[in-house]
């Protein structure tokens, strides 16, 4: 009997073979923290008794959530961390370098690795074929430390999408769809894997983004097979050489099988105050927004932030409207200014803030005011997520987000393509 | 290990946006301070109501969203003595058994605020002693079980030096 791809990577880092419902002792190839988690991972490694980073080269240190620092407490843990790295010889990603997330797809992660993240959305780097998965500080201290941790194999959901995606309808609306369907604990300890034609047809910032919201739906990660896809984004950013093909068995055993036709999928949204209140954007059109929001480990890449400068070149965002938008690296930063994207969204009225996480976990550059509106491009819409329980946050595409800030109210980005 | 309290009750997916809000994120370091506003946005009164040893009951997928394990620890640290929830979410599972908050799963709709209850860990069983039922635990499995006799991971690390998965 074949293996699921979470099968097939976990069994060859343990070299043997491993199903669904065994536990394992696992080795760890990437560990990631970031300024809310890391302090307390830290201090939990020393609590432990151990030395330090197996590593130190593969452990991350991310300041991403909190930059640049809004508060004094902030700065401290900031420092403490800077302070770490630089003893342990751990990797610091200071501020500005990007959200954790997206730095991994960027720089580390690789078909067949296993990256533990104290952070829920670690899930996103499966997207490179890689099992990736969120933890807590103290699990990822051990993984840091001990430089394995242990496993429950997950079953796995096969997301079979065939057909192709309509115009202004993409990955996250998919997601979004997923999501509704299968309810926010629909696949709680289990993989969603996602294949089929209109996977292997999205680009690498799509897949980031389905990979990125497995977890809403309660699953351990997202996975899509390693592809041409896959050894073409490697290759742009400097790594062909940690490609190689890896995917599923044809015969391989699945929990459950979902299958859909892209082209029956519409522009989507997440109602308050939860990410399985799914809906067609149709049925809360015309709903006034305060604030957009375009960024995240979900949708902060260069091609979100061309599909929304497509929508708002040449317009102005809605007045009464604040359209924040956030690059998701340094890197996409840089691309977006060099191709005038920043250009464009900048003249239609946006706010560019530094790669990073605040709004999105209501840390801080964006917080809503009491009875406040957003639509946001993020992963999660529970009460108070984005800074202010008497807020409502609603979650869609990036496309859909330019379109609404172009008219101040939720629309469907359909009505507004050239 | 047989525990004893009332319960508190909550409704399904209660997330760790609700337990340990991202406003607070400048008190991550600074637990104790934390604590003071544990499930605020599920119950603003829950700090104030809460007894040593009282028991969170919730119903389906307890804890889903963000890993922040302060979740747990600030449940832990003002005074909850167990969570008792139909489902739960992976990661707070996984974390709270990490800082030694037992998690139990059981079907909690029967359950009334404010009802005394008795857990037997051991035998996995939870009596409501104030409406005289018995409930059916789903067992941990022996990796967590043996993280949470050890007191937590940190405990469970310091004793073996490594991860035991069979007790």
């Amino acid at each position: 009997m074949g293996q699921t791809l979470a099968e097939k990577i976990l069994s060859e880092k343990v070299g043997r073979p491993l199903r669904a419902g065994e536990f394992a002792v696992v080795p760890v190839d990437v560990v990631l923290m970031h300024d809310g988690t890391g302090p307390l991972a830290v201090r939990q490694l020393g609590a432990m008794g151990l030395a330090g980073p197996r590593r130190p080269d593969r452990t991350l240190v991310f300041l991403d959530h909190g930059l640049p620092s809004p508060r004094k407490e902030l700065s401290n843990d900031h420092a403490f961390l800077r302070q770490f790295a630089r003893a342990a010889g751990a990797r610091l990603y200071d501020c500005g370098s990007g959200i954790c997330h997206q730095v991994v797809a960027e720089e580390y992660a690789a078909p067949g690795q296993v990256v533990v993240g104290a952070d829920s959305h670690t899930c996103t780097a499966g997207a490179l074929a890689a099992f990736a998965t969120g933890m807590g500080s103290t699990d990822v201290a051990v993984a840091m430390g001990l430089g394995e941790n242990w496993f429950r194999v997950p079953e796995s959901v096969r997301v079979e999408v065939r057909g192709a995606f309509g115009p202004g309808v993409g990955a996250k609306d998919l997601i979004l769809w997923l999501i509704g369907h299968l309810g926010a604990d629909g696949a709680t300890y289990q993989a969603l894997e996602f294949g089929g034609p209109a996977v292997a047809a999205l680009d690498m910032s799509g897949r980031l983004t389905l990979c990125n919201m497995a977890v809403e739906a309660g699953a351990k990660t997202g996975l899509v097979a390693s592809d041409g896809v896959t050894r073409e984004y490697l290759a742009a950013m400097g790594r062909e050489g940690a490609w190689r093909e890896l995917g599923p068995d044809p015969d391989a055993e699945y929990a459950r099988r979902v299958e859909v036709d892209a082209g029956t999928i519409v522009p989507m949204v997440a109602r308050p105050h939860r990410v399985d209140n799914v809906a067609p954007v149709s049925e809360v059109a015309g709903t006034p927004v305060h604030q957009v929001f375009i960024g995240s480990c979900t949708n902060g890449r260069l091609e979100d932030l061309r599909t929304a400068a497509a929508i708002l070149r040449g317009r102005k965002v809605a007045p009464g409207v604040r359209l924040l938008v956030m690059p998701a690296s340094r890197r996409v930063y840089l691309e977006a200014m060099r191709a005038g994207v920043l250009a464009d969204l900048v003249e239609a009225g946006a706010t560019i803030s530094p790669p990073g996480c605040g709004p999105c976990a209501g840390v801080h550059l964006g917080i809503l005011g009491d009875d406040e509106v957003c639509l946001s491009s993020t992963n999660r819409n529970f009460q108070g997520r984005m800074g202010n329980p008497k807020s409502f946050v609603y979650l869609a595409s990036p496309a859909t987000c330019a379109a609404t800030a172009l008219r101040g109210v939720i629309t469907d980005p359909r009505e507004v393509l050239a | 290990m047989i525990l004893e309290g009332r319960a508190h009750k909550f409704g399904d997916d209660i997330s760790t946006d609700h337990i340990a809000p991202g406003r607070y994120y400048h008190l991550r370091s600074q637990l104790s301070e934390l604590a003071k506003h544990v499930l605020e946005d599920a119950d603003p009164q829950f700090a104030a109501r809460l007894r040593p040893g009282d028991f969170v009951v919730a119903g389906r997928n307890f804890g889903l969203g963000s890993s922040r394990e302060h979740a747990p620890t600030i449940m832990k640290l003002a005074g909850v003595g167990a969570v008792l929830a139909g489902s739960v979410a992976r990661i707070f599972f996984r974390n709270a058994i990490n800082v030694g908050l037992p998690v139990v799963i059981c079907d909690t709709s029967r359950i009334a605020a404010g009802d005394l209850l008795r857990v037997d860990l051991e035998r996995g069983v939870v009596t409501d002693v104030t409406q005289g039922f018995d409930l059916r635990v789903a067992p941990l499995p022996p990796v967590m079980l043996a993280i949470l006799r050890d007191g937590g991971l940190v405990e469970h690390v310091r004793r073996h030096g490594r991860l035991l998965l069979e007790v």
